[in-house]
């Protein structure tokens, strides 16, 4: 909604400084996203008259120019423009002048040559680019003022103030100049009046009423028809059309900019019908018939159906879309001379569907789906009448009695209980009756005295305003947010907070990650088709019903895709040596009955070492990333079973578990997954479920003593076939080793000719200690024997 | 039938039962020469052709060409066979024990140097910061699911179907249940809603996660992003203590000297409604370009918990009553990282990265 301070001030004084008035604005909830400042700028700018034109000397790209700047001249310009000939008028700064953006125009030399001022193009100037302008100077129109004319006097400019105003949903009250001028009169406790009008045509009886049958009076409770005769035609008064470019509609004629101005003036939107295009010469409002079509003013085809309110003539063809828009057949053009006007109220909800159904906007549907003051409309004919009556040729205007069929769905104006304790409990402050009078009734609101405060009656322009809280949020508004004591809530010192189990132990894995050198990324939620299956992944994932683009039509069952395209966007740009983990959703496709899709936390990491290093450093880092975290966050009893997993290497691959529960997997990723993601080496990979992690086992946190005794260490080298993993070694000789064993590690894994084809070495140092004693070498013999023994159980011999 | 169709047959058979004789794929590349190449007993069929008739010629060419067809395809088939079975014994070639790197002591994770500390992400650090700030203050943090249905993100919000403020936000539907019923997040709002449907009251909480808009990516906006809203429930809560808490909350997390403002706005879910503004980052209210030289940031919404809302979630509005706010956790990070182009915060360039 763009507002220009000359129009706002038809109604109040309004006489504060502009960044007054933009501050206002904004506190009272009319956002102001920018104001322009015409005519800023220009105060020293003339018309002036080119009188040749040579080349400079010294330079290819700026010529020298000598213009008339009203005392004959010549005056000598340096100018890098090419658009202009010998004999246009141009705009010319003179030398002392100051352009918008405190510009100061000084004499300069260019290359040797004195420029007197400087001649200015449209941007320049702070005015409005011309449709045909090319770049370079505002060639001003052939003999529109004499040279040394004052620009501004020259196009007529008024210096004007333009508020930018972002208007929410629930004030459609302030998308005309009344409403937003109401406000700020309220604000600045000026009074606020409706403007003095020029006179009204009388209502000639010889004109006739409109005749108007409302048949659909549930989807339009009001509609009045007015028949106007002899309109004039041509361009509108030039003030009209100036206040119409700044509120930023293009003026057309004046017929149509008078509907325009008035919709913007008080807020009704109104549509003017040429009569001679109605069929009976009247209006009939119906319901649309499935099947029917209308050309609207925009030149499309548009669908009618049932739930639409549809305006016919009187014979019965759709005219126009009701409350959106008109239709092509009787728009006003040079040759009307009678109309018949509109001005309805129509049901929000009905209008929001049937725009909605039709993807069509227009200024009318915006206004009528928030809301507008169903009493306005004969105010609205009124100055519609009087305006067009004032325009030069608009004497022979005359107008009919206006046709007002009103159905009792049309909304009243509402009393409302306000309450002044719950005021001051929902605020916070401490008011009195008397104040919440004074900060309502400026807006229209009638009060009177209520049981526990006031009995409010709503003005029919906020008809949004349906509840108590609604008048609370107006006291607020009007009583000025910044007033209101800030305050800590009374409960909050009785709080604690904190962070939740999963919480912690994310940020802990974070912590952890990022301190061993790895980065963390964000990657989309959204993935796109054949994604899932390059990444070797099965490719059933919920789809995305209205998706901006292909690439994001799924969303993700796994992490895997995204963090090879990140490893992929930074390979492509000569970086190496990655280290890449993400915590994030992703979303399985609904179990069971659900209609939502099963969602999980999951950690993903990804590493990508550079290249030419060991060809198994990924993999090994990957398991070594597990064993970081599980010590940290202090996980015991969990394993690693080698296992088949979709995208992973099938050779380096293994399910991570603790007990019953699979927390994860970790591994390498499948070469030919790698491949088809563009990237090439070896990737590590590590999968967690952030759930299941926080499930998993650990160790107590009970402190057990440590004893004071000495060790001792029993090396064994086992040699057992590849097929049986290290991990079932030692999960049997550490069962064997019972109470005194205090450690086991793999230390050594040796393959070789001499033990032959698929078998090798483990080396294992187990530490045996006691608490109360030290071990006797007939106790260590023993355990020695009972873990050779256990080892035999998984496969395992004694290396000779 | 000319005797050159009759070879060409005879050479089909026999070039098939070559094919399949290949058990790896250096004595297929030789096979292949020796039935399909240059030199092939196939191609020296052609040589022939010109002796014959033009209706002979016409009927060798096309037993040639289907011999050479069937095998041509024939070979394909073979040939990817055997590169997935050279690929499958590479791989098994490569078979690796990883209980034996788990059992042995743990090194340092990567197992290759010249790394340093790694980094979290400007989003997730930002995420952390505003925690531990409503932490302090006395707030638990509350998540949520990113696929809601319409319920949650929408109706009990205040905005049944049609409401012309559900064009606020531009929704991602997915395609699940009826149309129009499931969808992704636009705003962290439904956690509020499973927070108050779960009866637990008062009610102090934060809640950031990751939400959605049918938003094409740009310099300020991304279609996936991450805010954090709060929400406090209790006996006697006023609009001075959610301007109080907005307050405290920019003083604590922005540092001393920086303030907040309230405008008045619209959101369906509260009233009244405002926008908040906190002193700008970066020129400390002076004024500069981030702040289109006002000296204020405008930061989010906040407002009273509408009484809709609480009657929707079965909450009692007079006896109870609650504010809520919220904001963008990337925007804010990238005004306060003077960051250009939001996108930069998803292509995760380990350049980008590595800065914070």
């Amino acid at each position: 909604m763009r507002a220009p301070l000359s129009w706002l001030r038809d109604y109040a004084p309004l006489d504060a400084t502009v960044e007054r008035l933009t501050e206002v604005l904004s506190e009272l909830g009319l956002v102001v996203d920018g104001v322009e400042r015409l005519g800023e700028g220009l105060a020293d700018v003339v018309v002036a008259r080119i009188l040749d034109i040579r080349p400079h000397p010294d330079a290819d790209r700026i010529r020298l120019v000598d213009v008339d700047p009203g005392d004959g001249g010549p005056l000598q310009i340096v100018c890098g423009a090419w658009n202009f000939q010998v004999g246009d008028l141009v705009p010319l700064a003179p030398v002392g002048a100051v352009l918008p953006g405190d510009f100061t125009i000084s004499k300069r030399k260019m290359r040797g040559q004195v420029s007197h001022g400087m001649l200015c193009s449209a941007r320049e100037l702070g005015l409005p680019e011309p449709p045909d302008a090319t770049d370079g100077l505002l060639i001003l129109t052939p003999d529109l003022a004499p040279a040394g004319t004052p620009l501004t006097e020259a196009l007529g400019i008024e210096p004007d103030v333009v508020f930018d105003l972002d208007v929410t949903p629930n004030r459609p009250d302030a998308l005309c100049m009344a409403g937003v001028a109401r406000d700020l009169a309220a604000a600045l406790g000026e009074e606020w009046h409706w403007p003095d009008a020029p006179p009204l045509p009388p209502v000639v009886d010889t004109v006739g009423a409109a005749p108007v049958t409302v048949e659909a009076g549930d989807l339009c409770p009001r509609f009045t028809g007015t028949l106007i005769t002899s309109v004039p035609s041509g361009p509108s008064p030039a003030w009209m059309a100036r206040r119409l470019a700044l509120a930023g509609m293009r003026p057309i004629s004046v017929v149509v900019d008078t509907s325009n101005y008035v919709m913007l003036d008080v807020g009704q939107p109104n549509h003017a019908y040429d009569r001679r295009h109605l069929g009976g010469g009247g209006i009939l409002v119906r319901r649309g018939r499935e099947g029917e079509k209308l050309e609207t003013l925009d030149g499309e085809q548009r669908d009618l159906g049932s739930g639409d309110c549809v305006i016919c003539d009187a014979d019965g063809s759709p005219v126009g879309v009701g409350g959106i828009m008109g239709g092509a057949s009787s728009e006003i053009s040079s040759a009307t001379t009678d109309v018949l006007l509109e001005c309805a109220w129509f049901e929000p909800s009905a209008i929001a569907a049937t725009g909605k159904r039709l993807g069509l906007s227009s200024e009318a549907r915006t206004r009528f789906e928030r809301g507008v003051d169903p009493n306005v409309a004969l105010r609205a004919v009124e100055r519609f009448c009087s305006l067009l009556a004032a325009v030069p040729d608009g004497e022979a205007v005359r107008r009919g009695p206006t046709s007002d069929v009103c159905d009792s769905s049309l909304p009243a104006a509402p009393r409302l209980a306000l309450r002044t304790r719950r005021v001051n409990q929902i605020l916070g402050v401490d008011l009195d009756v008397a104040t919440l009078e004074s900060l309502l009734r400026p807006l229209g609101f009638q009060t009177d005295t209520g049981p526990e405060g006031l009995t409010v009656k709503v003005p029919t322009w906020r008809l949004e305003v349906t509840r108590e809280i609604d008048l609370i949020e107006e006291v607020a508004r009007m009583w000025g947010y910044h007033r209101i004591p800030r305050t800590v809530p009374a409960g909050s010192a009785r709080r604690t907070g904190g962070l939740t189990a999963p919480q912690k132990q994310r940020r802990r894995i974070r912590q952890m990650l990022t301190g061993t050198g790895l980065d963390e990324a964000w990657t989309t939620t959204f993935l796109g088709p054949g994604d899932l299956e390059r990444a070797g992944l099965d490719p059933a994932a919920v789809e995305v019903e209205n998706p901006l683009d292909r690439s994001e039509s799924l969303l993700r069952t796994s992490l895997l895709p995204g963090l090879l395209k990140a490893l992929r966007f930074n390979v492509d740009r000569q970086l190496e040596d990655l280290a890449l983990f993400e915590i994030g959703r992703v979303f399985a496709p609904p179990a069971g009955d659900s209609i939502l899709p099963a969602e999980s936390e999951q950690l993903a990491v990804v590493l990508l070492p550079p290249p030419g290093g060991a060809p198994t450093a990924a993999v090994t880092s990957a398991v070594r990333t597990w064993q970081w975290l599980a010590e940290a966050l202090r996980i015991s009893g969990s394993s690693l079973e080698a296992a088949t997993v979709a995208g992973l290497h099938p050779g380096r691959a293994a399910r991570i578990t603790a007990g019953p529960v699979v927390l994860g997997e970790v591994g390498e990723i499948d070469p030919a997954v790698v491949d088809a993601y563009g990237l090439s080496g070896r990737v590590g990979w590590l999968r967690l479920g952030m759930g299941q992690l926080l499930d998993a086992p650990r160790r107590p946190g009970q402190a057990a003593d440590v004893s004071r005794y000495p060790a001792a260490d029993v090396d064994l080298a086992f040699v057992l076939a590849d097929e049986v993993p290290a991990a079932s070694l030692l999960r049997a000789v550490g069962a064997a080793g019972g109470e005194l064993l205090e450690d086991l590690t793999l230390f050594d894994v040796y393959r070789g000719e001499r033990l032959g084809e698929g078998r090798r070495s483990l080396a294992v140092r187990a530490r045996f200690r006691a608490m109360d004693r030290t071990l006797s070498d007939t106790e260590l013999q023993a355990a020695r024997a009972s873990l050779i023994d256990a080892a035999s159980g998984v496969g395992a011999e004694l290396r000779a | 039938m000319t005797d050159i169709a009759t070879t060409a047959r005879n050479l089909l058979d026999a070039g098939l039962g070559r094919l399949a004789s290949a058990d790896d794929l250096e004595s297929f590349e030789v096979i292949q020469r020796d039935v399909l190449g240059k030199k092939s007993a196939l191609a020296a069929l052609n040589t022939h052709l010109r002796d014959l008739t033009p209706e002979q010629r016409r009927e060798a060419g096309e037993a040639i060409k289907a011999t050479r067809d069937t095998l041509t395809e024939e070979s394909a088939r073979i040939r990817a066979l055997l590169v997935e079975r050279h690929r499958r014994e590479q791989l098994a070639a490569e078979r690796m024990d990883l209980s034996e790197l788990a059992a042995a002591p743990a090194g340092p994770p990567l197992a290759w140097s010249g790394r340093g500390a790694g980094h979290s992400h400007l989003v997730t650090s930002t995420r952390d910061e505003l925690e531990d700030t409503f932490v302090a203050m006395g707030f638990t943090v509350a998540e949520g699911p990113e696929a809601e249905t319409d319920w949650y993100n929408f109706e009990a919000l205040n905005m049944p179907p049609d409401h012309p403020a559900r064009g606020m936000w531009d929704t991602l539907y997915l395609r699940l249940g009826q149309p129009g019923q499931v969808l992704l997040r636009t705003h962290t709002s439904p956690v509020q809603v499973h927070l108050m449907e779960s009866g637990m009251l008062p009610i102090y909480a934060v809640m950031p996660g990751r939400c959605y808009r049918r938003d094409t990516p740009d310099a300020r906006h991304l279609p996936v992003f991450h805010q954090i809203e709060g929400l406090v429930v209790d006996r006697g809560i006023t609009f001075g203590d959610l301007a109080g808490v907005i307050e405290a909350f920019t003083g604590a997390f922005f540092g001393p000297g920086m303030h907040s403002r309230l405008r008045p706005s619209f959101f369906p879910f509260t009233e009244p409604s405002a926008e908040f503004e906190v002193t700008c980052p970066i020129c400390a209210g002076g004024g500069c370009r981030t702040c289109s030289n006002s000296g204020w940031i405008e930061l989010g919404g906040c407002g009273m918990v509408d009484p809709n809302v609480f009657r929707a979630v079965g909450i009692d509005p007079e006896e109870y009553s609650g504010f809520a706010f919220g904001f963008g956790i990337d925007r804010l990070a990238q005004v306060r990282a003077s960051l250009s182009d939001m996108r930069a915060l998803l292509d995760n360039d380990v350049r980008f990265l590595s800065q914070f």
